[in-house]
């Protein structure tokens, strides 16, 4: 269960988040909506670790471990996983490469053994396939000219690869066509299950109709404004993130 | 603090003194006394039982070499070297001349099993299947001590072995190629070399034949305060092949040690030399202090028609680097390559990069350099390429990238062009970038230490030159990078 009570963080010296107060428990699917610069992407961030963002208030806990404590790379072996919105090119570093050395360090770090390479391979490409990734693609040097599609998939698949038990999906769904999106989407749903928990974090409420939530969650001036069922995400898309600071578009 | 400084932080405390080569061999050497003087060139000469016209040959070098002045202009800063103090010569008390294996002091066979160097020849011959079947020629402070699988090249009619081996049983080839690359009037390093050069490797591909292995040579430093000054020929001769890879380490001390090589590379006729460095030499303390001197000439001469020459060199060690291996492309039609990984990290300096002379009608030439800089340290690329009034058609492209790590150190690109023939195709490319925060955080995020990230970063950035490498280094060198990358990158 993760746990965040009264979260304040600062970027930059500006207060981002406010006092956010979150559980999400082992099974559910949680998603957190709101306006541009509500806070969605901070607290993406902030959950898995990432530098210049200062918690000045507040805990979170997973599964009753303080997870503020954790370099991100522990908190990857953890089970905290980011799918992110701009996944980073690596040039030189083929696709399956890195695949491998995350898998790797994940695996050493949670006392597992090192997959052999065939076992490795095979167990990429069913996943890969799954997701409708051309194997073409896992030879070409991460994230690098991929089309938005690509990087988002290739996010997804690995999540799949690295098992995580904590999974923050950072706007997966910008930049992808209607197909792309329901490809990703079932990848996502593909990986729910009692002991996973997942955060999804979107601006749209076209995601949820794939992936559909088992609380929403909206964002305003850093806290949660208000929590509802999936059909608060229905009345978002009706009335817009007006009543909470955003102008009708 | 920016995960990037944090890393470089990190890394520093465990730093260059990872260094695993640093230990010192207690074996008995002899010495030519300190300093240079006429008298220790004959010593020298005179230890090695040489000709006449090698002995004068040295001496009008010497001569010259007092009337030249230490160069400047490269961008490194070091202590004024007092020539004096050095020791020019030295070898272990035992092996006075190369032997047969079984006659090696067996303190410089387990020398270099420490190094992982493979000096027994039985041992890979029946070794295991697939292990690496490569000659080395060991060449310990000043003398050669072995060279395996001379017999086996004998078959091919490949002449692999000492220089000074080579000055007494094929004294033709020596007289004929010695200095015709780098003449003694070279440089004030060169010139001095030629003086004083004390031992190397000889290489001999005759007509049509294709060396049916690796060759390697790899360099010791052991002896305090000495000065290693080696000295290496290949010569294809037309239509042959050869691929040859060096590799030098030496042990940790306080004092800087100075190594200054002369490598000579001639291609006949469609002959091609592949020539690869692995430079691991003492870089020296986190503070900077120790470390190798690394002034080392190195140059090709594509002297017959559709030859080709390619340089890869991989540099992690010395204190200061200053080297430029070079291609002239005196053959119509011929080819020179130079690809280089450069890392500097604590307070190394590295001013490295090639210089290719198009002389020839449509000759060509292709540069890639990646330097990755970290700590203090500085990284320079500095490259000629030039084509002379004949050289009609020439055309080079050069790509040179640079990567820097954390905030304290530098990377500078001094590219020199000449042209002139109008006909010449000249391109040039060059990047500098840092690996990002964001980069960084991606690979934390995903379970990687931050060491394993920066490892796997530069890996990728150097990946392009990698590949140039014989199969049977790439591993060892991508490890290598990770090392100085641990120690280095931070």
């Amino acid at each position: 269960m993760l746990e965040i009570k009264n979260l304040h963080v600062t970027v930059d010296g500006r207060d981002i988040l406010k006092g956010l107060d979150l559980t999400l428990p082992a099974g559910q699917v949680h998603a957190i909506m709101g306006p541009n610069g509500s806070g969605k992407s901070t607290l993406a961030y902030v959950l898995a670790g990432k530098e210049g963002y200062d918690v000045t208030a507040g805990s979170v806990t997973w599964k009753g471990q303080d997870l503020l404590a954790l370099d991100p790379s522990e908190r990857a072996a953890a089970g905290v996983f980011l799918a992110f919105q701009y996944p980073m090119e690596i040039p030189g570093v083929a696709t399956m490469t890195f695949l491998r050395a995350a898998a790797n360090a994940v695996r050493k770090a949670r006392g597992e053994p090192e997959l052999s390479t065939p076992d490795f391979l095979r167990f990429v490409r069913e996943k890969a396939a799954a997701l409708k990734i051309d194997p073409e693609m896992l030879r070409r040097p991460l994230n690098v000219g991929f089309s938005g599609g690509e990087k988002k998939r290739n996010e997804i698949l690995q999540m799949s690869l690295l098992d995580p038990s904590l999974c923050v999906l950072d706007e997966t769904d910008s930049g992808l066509d209607i197909d792309a999106l329901r490809i990703v989407a079932e990848g996502v749903n593909a990986l729910r299950g009692p002991d996973r928990a997942m955060l999804v974090i979107t601006h749209y409420q076209r995601l949820l109709d794939y992936i559909v939530p088992d609380r929403v969650h909206v964002l305003s001036d850093g806290r949660v404004a208000r929590s509802g069922g999936p059909e608060l995400a229905l009345e978002l898309e009706q009335t817009g993130y007006a009543e909470f600071g955003e102008a009708a578009a | 603090m920016s995960a990037v400084q944090e890393t470089v932080a990190r890394v520093r405390e465990i730093d260059v003194d990872k260094y695993k080569y640093g230990f010192f061999t207690d074996i008995e050497s002899v010495r030519a006394p300190k300093g240079l003087s006429e008298e220790v060139v004959r010593f020298i000469s005179a230890k090695k039982n040489e000709p006449l016209w090698l002995l004068e040959w040295r001496l009008e070098a010497y001569r010259r070499w007092l009337t030249m002045q230490e160069p400047t202009w490269a961008n490194v800063h070091h202590p004024r070297i007092d020539y004096q103090d050095l020791y020019y010569y030295s070898a272990p008390k035992s092996t006075e001349g190369p032997k047969s294996l079984a006659d090696v002091d067996p303190e410089l066979l387990k020398t270099y099993a420490k190094l992982g160097i493979p000096l027994k020849e039985q041992e890979v011959l029946a070794g295991v299947k697939g292990a690496p079947r490569v000659a080395v020629d060991a060449v310990f402070d000043s003398v050669s001590v072995v060279t395996t699988f001379k017999e086996e090249l004998a078959k091919a009619g490949v002449i692999f072995c000492s220089i000074s081996e080579a000055v007494k049983n094929h004294p033709e080839l020596v007289r004929k190629y010695l200095g015709s690359v780098v003449p003694i009037t070279d440089n004030f390093f060169a010139t001095l070399n030629s003086a004083v050069y004390s031992d190397g490797s000889f290489v001999y591909v005759p007509e049509g034949v294709r060396c049916p292995m690796e060759l390697s040579t790899y360099f010791r430093i052991n002896a305090e305060q000495t000065g290693q000054f080696e000295r290496t020929l290949i010569i294809a001769d037309k239509g042959s092949y050869v691929s040859y890879l060096e590799g030098c380490t030496a042990p940790m001390r306080d004092e800087n040690q100075l190594h200054a090589a002369v490598v000579e590379l001639i291609a006949l006729d469609n002959a091609e030399i592949k020539y690869s460095t692995v430079q691991n030499w003492y870089p020296g303390d986190k503070e900077g202090k120790g470390g190798i001197y690394n002034f080392v000439t190195k140059r090709g001469d594509c002297r017959g028609k559709n030859s080709k020459i390619s340089w890869t060199q991989v540099e992690t060690g010395s204190a200061i680097t200053w080297k430029y291996p070079s291609c002239i492309l005196r053959g119509d039609g011929s080819r020179g390559e130079f690809y280089s990984i450069a890392i500097s990290n604590g307070y190394q300096q590295v001013d490295s990069g090639t210089k290719m002379i198009h002389l020839g009608k449509d000759t060509s030439s292709r540069i890639i350099s990646k330097g990755i800089a970290a700590g203090h340290s500085n990284n320079t690329y500095r490259g000629l390429v030039s084509a002379h009034r004949r050289a009609t058609n020439a055309r080079n492209f050069t790509n040179c990238d640079s990567l820097l790590i954390g905030d304290k150190c530098g990377a500078h690109t001094v590219p020199y062009i000449e042209a002139k023939n109008s006909s010449a195709t000249f391109e040039h490319e060059a990047t500098t970038s840092k690996i990002s925060d964001d980069q960084l955080f991606y690979c934390l995020s995903r379970g990687l230490s931050p060491e394993e990230a920066v490892a796997l970063i530069v890996n990728g950035f150097v990946r392009d030159v990698l590949q140039h490498l014989p199969m049977e280094f790439m591993a060892e060198t991508q490890k290598l990078i990770s090392i100085s990358l641990e120690g280095s990158v931070g």
